[in-house]
């Protein structure tokens, strides 16, 4: 069958699958007084459409902050304008000034559904197809099969149109980003980043590889010749395009700080909730937020932030390619998410999306990191009542890769990518045999463990005596698993060079 | 996509399972509470009351297997809410209620699944290509096993059918293996789960005669009357018989045949179901309506004298056509013998094993649907599935199939009118027909266009039709002066269709005969 054919199969197939996802339950519903996101989205369309852009992100008699205060940057405000201004032609009374206020009806939850829907449908679906189209020296087949699992992945799906909230606008410029500039459209990419940073500022998660592979790339040409005049141009798309984003805003500077105050909330605590990061499963032995002065907190996530983000970028500024990139990417987030200061358990996704971008060439670990990823968000999920879609949408991925990808038989470790590595260790210790056989073991280990937990936190009541037993087991296990990974990849990054792939080449 | 064995088969199966357990929270229709109500009464009441049992208006009226069938389920019900089988609880929808029973019907789908895999082993791989997505068999598997009809009927509409459905390739699959008794078994006892498979007993009856009795044909193919097996018929006989006393038996040592009989065939109901199923009748009426307006118009008509019923107003009900003859339920038993009985006659004359049979079931189906009393728009499925086996072994089967189930598939969509499963069904019929049409396309490249351009024409013209019915008309001031004209518009436009197809593949396999005929003398 013909390649277009396959792919549109797939996307109704992902359609279809996110349709079902969203007919289920929404985060905070019928729970007042503060409801959850989707209260947050509808209350952000409220407030665009009825006040002035001055007033958006100051607190006024007409705007309590306190009450889901806008907290992302303008692009997000502008969609959600867009979106009140519709809402406004079908019923004035989703987003009326203070009287909407948790406001909730089937019609009105079909109406929001169908936004999200319609976000993903246009940003983020196809920018997965066009990345797959234009994965090179793969066959149809797997072109085909990589955009079904990314398609699939059930983070994204869950949290988009089951929790409710618009990741795929945000991930899928980056996407964007990331489909520019492996076709060295660089200034192209630079303005798709920058759209994506303009919507949510957590893409900042992402800039490091961005800008250290661009940099990267300037240096390679020449910083004297052409890399200058590229850097140059870059830099001016860049600013030109924070310029017509945050246009409305130049108006003061006050206005600036303010939207820059409610972007970065330094006040609110190292972490919040159940997060599957570093400080949160540390808090389980000592109580870091009651022990360091919250400013110490701030330093000290900062600087171990900053270390484990050194070697990627300096390896990448250093020898700038695409696949490095992509693995840049990944590592780079996952610091982010594993170390800084205020992260969400919804931040996962920003290292699922480009995990995703290498589930060909790593289908096993790939796979894996996906699974986990989801499982992380479990306590989130199971509140939102998703825990049907949560499971179903798991082992839909889990067969769905095992059956395109045979991810089983990929665990050696010239499949793993890890062949440098063991080359550069022959000789301290030798490499034993058995090695695909134990990181199967290992990952049917986690696997059985994720289920039995999911399990657990469904069906059971945790002792009394520890109420938060599920969530935080939940949250200190995929943590290991995240640390696990962060190494794993930070091991093929520094480790791969041109000489190792051109042998792979030959041989 | 491992290349070797059967494990495309496993992650096709898993695929579609998983995708019905995510349509779990989707809207269910009155099936829900008929047959929830039947978990409730053959779970407290004795055998004798099954078939008296009135508080719901959702009486019993599936034959007693399927009664069987509701109370052991009923077993495992009690386990998830025991409330839901209470009868007097009227329209008792608790979340465990609804998980039970669509997991209930998802479970019962593995039967399905087993016969498709039947089905697929009997589909001859000559025309196997190196790619495993352009094998007939699993083309085949992903036309049954995600087979839209059957996927929102079931899954979303809520019924049973996946595992009758099972029975029923299962039966197909056995004959095709030449298991007849096994075959006859099956079938047997489909029967007695759901009476609507007896609109394909003819064929059923016609072809283990003619090739199970009969143990050999003259060399014209014409019958060896000599070869005539007692034993095979005895056999039958006994199969047929065992079943039906198992199923019957209690009721007739009761006394209650009459009752049950009465129950199973309710001619009280109309002429076409609450939505008109798109065949003859649908034609017939929308002429009979036109009539009248056009009547009315130019004062041929008495308005006084026009019955008040409105065909379309979403009633079950006995209703008097206006100009037309009215049809009663013995003109159309008389229609459908009739029109069932050249494929019979096909059958018997010139049996072409496995071929001649499925051809014979389907236009059997579609004959009864055509011309059936009440006849539900569902009851399409009988003949869209086995025509799948046919459609990936002859690209001119195919291009009937294609008509078929597009057109099929389409009427059936008034059965979800709730705007939140308005994109499913598009999405997953666009899945379908995407593939099918693909798919089949691929599979037949060498061979002259699947379809002609009239048929490409009709087909597309669905796209603005649901557009018309779905969108525009809600906007437009006809909404409430006449609600039906959606309806109306699809069944007729979709009968059009249909009434098509059945005489394509009737002058089809007629045809056929003859020239084989020819060709053998």
């Amino acid at each position: 069958m013909e390649k277009w054919t396959l792919m549109t199969i797939t996307v109704l197939l992902a359609l279809t699958v996110r349709w079902t996802v969203s007919l289920g339950s929404y985060s905070g519903a019928g729970k007042p007084p503060m409801y959850g996101d989707y209260e947050a989205q509808r209350h952000w369309q409220e407030v665009t459409y009825n006040l002035p852009i001055r007033q958006w992100y100051f607190n006024t008699s007409d705007n309590n902050l306190l009450y889901w205060g806008l907290d992302y940057p303008p692009l997000t405000a502008y969609h959600s304008f867009l979106c009140a201004y519709v809402a406004k032609l079908i019923n004035p009374d989703w987003i009326a000034l203070h009287t909407s206020r948790g406001y909730e009806s089937q019609s009105h939850k079909l109406f929001m559904r169908t936004t999200v829907f319609v976000a993903d449908l246009l940003i983020y679906i196809p920018a997965v197809i066009l990345y797959c189209c234009s994965l090179k020296e793969t066959s149809t087949k797997k072109k085909v099969s990589s955009a079904l699992c990314i398609l699939l992945y059930p983070g994204l799906i869950l949290i988009d149109h089951g929790h409710f909230q618009y990741n795929s606008v945000s991930l899928g410029f980056a996407l964007w980003g990331v489909l520019c500039l492996s076709y060295d459209w660089d200034l192209l990419g630079s303005v798709a980043f920058c759209l994506a940073l303009n919507y949510k500022q957590m893409e900042l998660y992402h800039s490091l590889p961005f800008f250290c592979y661009l940099l990267g790339k300037c240096f390679k040409k020449g910083l004297k010749g052409k890399g200058l005049l590229l850097l140059i141009k870059l830099a001016g798309t860049v600013v030109a395009s924070f310029a017509v984003c945050w246009l409305p805003f130049c108006t003061d500077v006050e206005q600036i700080m303010q939207v820059l105050r409610r972007l970065f909330p330094i006040d609110r605590g190292l972490f919040e909730d159940k997060v599957a990061n570093i400080w949160c499963s540390l808090s389980v032995l000592i109580k870091i937020k009651n022990v360091i002065s919250p400013q110490t907190q701030l330093k000290l996530s900062f600087a171990v932030t900053f270390l484990s983000l050194l070697p990627t970028c300096i390896k990448l500024t250093v020898q700038p390619s695409l696949r490095g990139f992509k693995l840049a990417l990944v590592s780079c987030a996952l610091s982010f998410f594993l170390f800084s200061f205020q992260v969400h358990e919804k931040s996962i996704l920003l290292v699922s999306v480009p995990v995703c971008l290498i589930i060909n060439e790593i289908p096993f670990m790939a796979t894996w990191f996906l699974l986990v990823s989801t499982f992380s968000m479990l306590p989130l999920l199971l509140k939102d009542g998703l825990l049907l879609a949560y499971a179903v949408t798991m082992l839909a991925f889990l067969s769905a890769c095992v059956a395109s990808f045979a991810i089983f038989e990929k665990t050696s470790a010239k499949d793993l990518q890890l062949k440098p590595f063991s080359l550069s260790l022959r000789g301290y210790i030798t490499w034993f045999k058995p090695f695909p056989k134990i990181v199967r073991n290992l990952f049917l280990l986690s696997v059985t463990l994720m289920g039995v937990l999911s399990v657990m936190s469904a069906a059971m009541h945790p002792p009394q005596r520890f109420p938060d037993l599920f969530p935080v087991s939940v949250s200190s296990i995929s943590c290991l698993h995240f640390l696990f990974f962060l190494v794993y990849f930070n091991v093929i990054i520094l480790w791969d060079s041109k000489n190792s792939r051109n042998q792979k080449k030959v041989s | 996509m491992a290349a070797g064995g059967w494990s495309w088969f496993r992650a096709l199966a898993l695929g579609v399972s998983f995708l019905k357990c995510l349509l779990i929270p989707t809207y269910h229709s009155t099936d829900f509470e008929v047959h929830r109500n039947w978990l409730a009464i053959t779970h407290n009441l004795p055998l004798s009351r099954w078939y008296y049992e009135a508080t719901s208006e959702w009486t019993l009226d599936y034959p007693p297997f399927f009664a069987w069938f509701e109370y052991a389920l009923s077993h495992i019900a009690k386990y998830f809410d025991p409330k839901m089988l209470v009868i007097e609880n009227l329209n008792y929808a608790s979340p465990a209620t609804v998980f039970f029973q669509r997991f209930s019907v998802i479970f019962t789908d593995v039967l399905f699944i087993y016969a498709v895999r039947e089905c697929c082993r009997c589909v001859n791989g000559k025309r196997a290509a190196k790619d495993i997505l352009e094998k007939p068999t699993f083309i085949l598997a992903v036309l049954l096993l995600w087979n839209f009809g059957l996927l929102i009927v079931d899954h979303i509409h809520f019924q049973y059918n996946g595992f009758l459905f099972g029975l029923m390739l299962l039966s197909v699959a056995r004959l095709c293996q030449r298991r007849y008794l096994e075959g006859a078994l099956l079938f047997a006892v489909l029967l007695h789960f759901k009476h609507i498979y007896l609109y394909v007993a003819p064929a059923y009856g016609i072809y283990l005669l003619r090739s199970y009795c009969f143990t050999a044909s003259n060399a014209d193919g014409s019958v060896k009357w000599r070869s005539f097996s007692f034993l095979r018929i005895t056999l039958l006989g006994l199969i047929v018989c065992l079943i039906s006393a198992l199923s019957l038996g209690p009721f007739i040592v009761l006394g209650q045949l009459p009752q049950v009989i009465s129950r199973l065939f309710p001619f009280k109901r109309g002429l076409c179901h609450a939505y008109w199923a798109p065949n003859f009748w649908a034609l017939y009426s929308a002429v009979d309506k036109a009539l009248t307006v056009v009547g009315l118009k130019y004062n041929f008509l008495d308005p006084t004298k026009i019955p008040k019923a409105s065909m379309t107003g979403g009633l079950v009900q006995e209703f008097q056509h206006t100009v037309l003859p009215s049809v009663t339920p013995l003109a159309t038993l008389i229609c459908s013998f009739i029109s069932i009985l050249p494929s019979v006659f096909c059958l018997w004359f010139k049996p072409q094993g496995p071929r001649g049979f499925l051809q014979c079931l389907v236009l059997c189906a579609l004959s009864s649907f055509m011309f059936g009393w009440h006849v539900h728009e569902k009851a399409i499925l009988l003949a869209i599935l086995p025509l799948s086996l046919l459609s990936v072994q002859r690209a001119k089967d195919a291009g009937i199939y294609l008509i078929l189930t597009t057109t099929g598939h389409f009427s059936l969509f008034p059965l979800l009118f709730t705007a939140p499963e308005l994109p499913i069904k598009i999405l997953l019929m666009l899945l379908f027909s995407v593939y099918s049409f693909s798919s089949l396309k691929s599979l037949y490249r060498k061979e002259k266009p699947l379809l002609s351009w009239l048929e490409t024409i009709y087909l597309i013209h669905l796209v603005p039709l649901e557009i018309f019915c779905e969108i525009v008309f809600p906007l437009t001031p006809w909404k409430l002066r006449f609600p039906f004209i959606p309806l109306l518009l699809t069944s007729v436009y979709c009968a059009l269709g249909i009434t098509y197809v059945w005489l394509k593949l009737y002058v089809s396999v007629l045809l056929e005969r003859t020239s084989i005929r020819q060709k053998a003398e």
